[in-house]
């Protein structure tokens, strides 16, 4: 992104919030205030040193107005951008932007969602649409089930390279001690799973749980203070194709191919320099389509790519370390959580799930329905 | 812009309710525009005009959907030759029957009460 400086400035805080199926009544600004309460724990900053808040929910329209006056400040600088799972890679940008203007010194992105325990219908109220509702999609999988059929159509994916994406999450999840899925799962109990919208049983759709967390962003310079190594913001680009469905240009073409040619332009890398991989699977077909257009493998190869364990823990690139939407967690808009994964594992953080040797990071949110896409680079000091 | 009498939707409920699929026509972009709206997405211009298609199209994208209770429906997206896509789904064959690339043709589906009229489509009869 023009304007951005590769480097300019850093994720210093992160934390998630309760995760999972959270205490009755517990308010997405209660999982807010706990994911900055721990995340500024985790640096070292206080509350009173915040004067930049982001956030995103789909349960408070003003969740800015709501979360500032729970935590009590009255930030120098705000921004509650909303577009689906992927708003909190907008928000780095943005917090990224605020930073290197002076707007502000400490700037928070934090995220809350209890759709487990008030029901998804009541957290996230569909717009009706006169060009597509009467047709009953069951949105977002009825969406993502056209995409994949298209895939499947062009290039030969079969339903057993799509549950290869589902298993390898699930055996990275087996490593994560707060991931929500516990149990092994085999290609055959995807395939065999309660079908959902065909080619995806409930095994190629994630979770439906609590949870949230926050992200704590400085300048370049002030990181180098705080109690953790700084994770760089080195590259960040956007893209916004469609909303709806029926307006996406190529189903097999996400605008992830243009978010992640503007972030690797700005960090100066490319697919091949990249460690590890946090790529938003609210479906398996998402892991396919990301690994095809960030430019690891040709378009139409993704469905071959995954197979015989590549993207799995003991596999040759790692991808979606923490189990994913697919198996650890996905309150809703799960963007935030790969940041703080990628964060995690740049700090070699991560125990039995760290990747060896990695210093740079891939974030890629996805917003709607494949609609806005927003990927992050990440790097730690070394490459500066 | 002179303030308009009519929405596009209104427009478009119009047309289906005297059994025709309307789509919009931007001259300067030489491009079909769907949905309906007042100002064209490929060139900003206001200047849309309303034609009739000929109701043909070809299956782009296809699934069935499974609810909770009650059969399994197909949700389909209709390319039609006139170069505009919507969502619509095939009827008269099963919707696990419905394929990428069949050829179908238009007709207007009415579901009854205060529900607006809507666009269905069946396969085209081989020769």
């Amino acid at each position: 992104m023009d304007g951005l400086q590769r480097g300019s400035a850093a994720i210093v805080g992160v934390a998630e919030s309760d995760l999972g199926a959270v205490a009755q009544d517990m308010s997405p600004i209660d999982l807010m205030a706990q994911g900055i309460h721990r995340a500024l724990g985790d640096c070292g900053l206080r509350l009173s040193d915040v004067d930049g808040l982001l956030c995103a929910t789909a349960q408070s329209r003003t969740s800015g107005l709501n979360l500032a006056e729970y935590l009590g400040i009255s930030p120098a600088f705000i921004d509650s951008t909303i577009l689906g799972g992927s708003s909190f890679m907008f928000h780095v940008a943005h917090a990224q932007a605020a930073l290197q203007l002076g707007l502000c010194k400490v700037a928070v992105i934090a995220y809350g969602s209890t759709q487990r325990t008030i029901g998804r219908h009541q957290a996230s109220v569909r717009e009706y649409n006169p060009y597509e509702t009467p047709f009953q999609p069951f949105l977002p999988s009825t969406a993502y089930a056209l995409a994949a059929s298209r895939h499947m159509h062009e290039f030969g994916t079969t339903r057993q390279q799509l549950a290869a994406v589902a298993v390898a999450a699930r055996e990275w999840a087996l490593l994560n001690p707060v991931a929500w899925e516990k149990k092994p799962l085999t290609i055959a109990e995807v395939l065999s799973a309660r079908m959902i919208s065909y080619p995806f049983t409930v095994r190629d759709i994630c979770l439906v749980t609590d949870g949230g967390g926050a992200v704590i962003m400085t300048t370049a310079e002030r990181a180098q203070s705080l109690k953790k190594p700084p994770v760089f913001v080195l590259g960040c680009g956007q893209a916004i194709t469609h909303a709806n469905i029926s307006s996406m240009p190529d189903l097999t073409v996400t605008g992830a191919l243009l978010s992640g040619r503007a972030a690797y332009d700005m960090a100066r890398l490319g697919p091949g320099d990249i460690d590890v991989l946090e790529l938003y699977d609210a479906f398996t077909i998402n892991t396919i389509l990301f690994l095809e257009d960030l430019g690891f493998c040709a378009k139409g190869e993704g469905g071959r790519f995954v197979e015989g364990g590549r993207i799995a823990p003991k596999g040759s690139l790692p991808v979606n370390t923490n189990g994913g939407g697919l198996s650890y967690c996905h309150p809703g808009m799960y963007g935030l959580l790969l940041l703080i994964e990628a964060t995690r594992q740049l700090r070699h953080e991560c125990g039995a799930r760290q990747v060896a040797d990695c210093e740079t990071a891939i974030a890629h949110g996805n917003g709607g329905v494949l609609s806005s896409q927003s990927t992050v680079i990440l790097g730690t000091q070394a490459t500066l | 812009m002179e303030r308009m009498a009519e929405s596009p939707l209104a427009v478009y409920q119009a047309h289906l309710e005297k059994r025709e699929l309307a789509y919009q026509w931007s001259p300067e972009a030489n491009k079909a525009v769907f949905y309906p709206r007042l100002i064209c997405p490929f060139t900003g211009s206001d200047r849309l005009e309303w034609r009739v298609s000929a109701g043909f199209g070809t299956v782009y994208a296809t699934t069935v959907t499974h609810p909770r209770e009650g059969a399994p429906y197909n949700v389909a997206l209709i390319d039609c030759d006139e170069g505009f896509r919507l969502m619509s789904r095939v009827e008269d064959i099963g919707p696990e029957a419905v394929k990428i690339g069949m050829r179908v043709k238009f007709r207007v589906h009415r579901p009854g009460g205060d529900q607006a009229a809507y666009p269905v489509f069946a396969p085209v009869k081989a020769g």
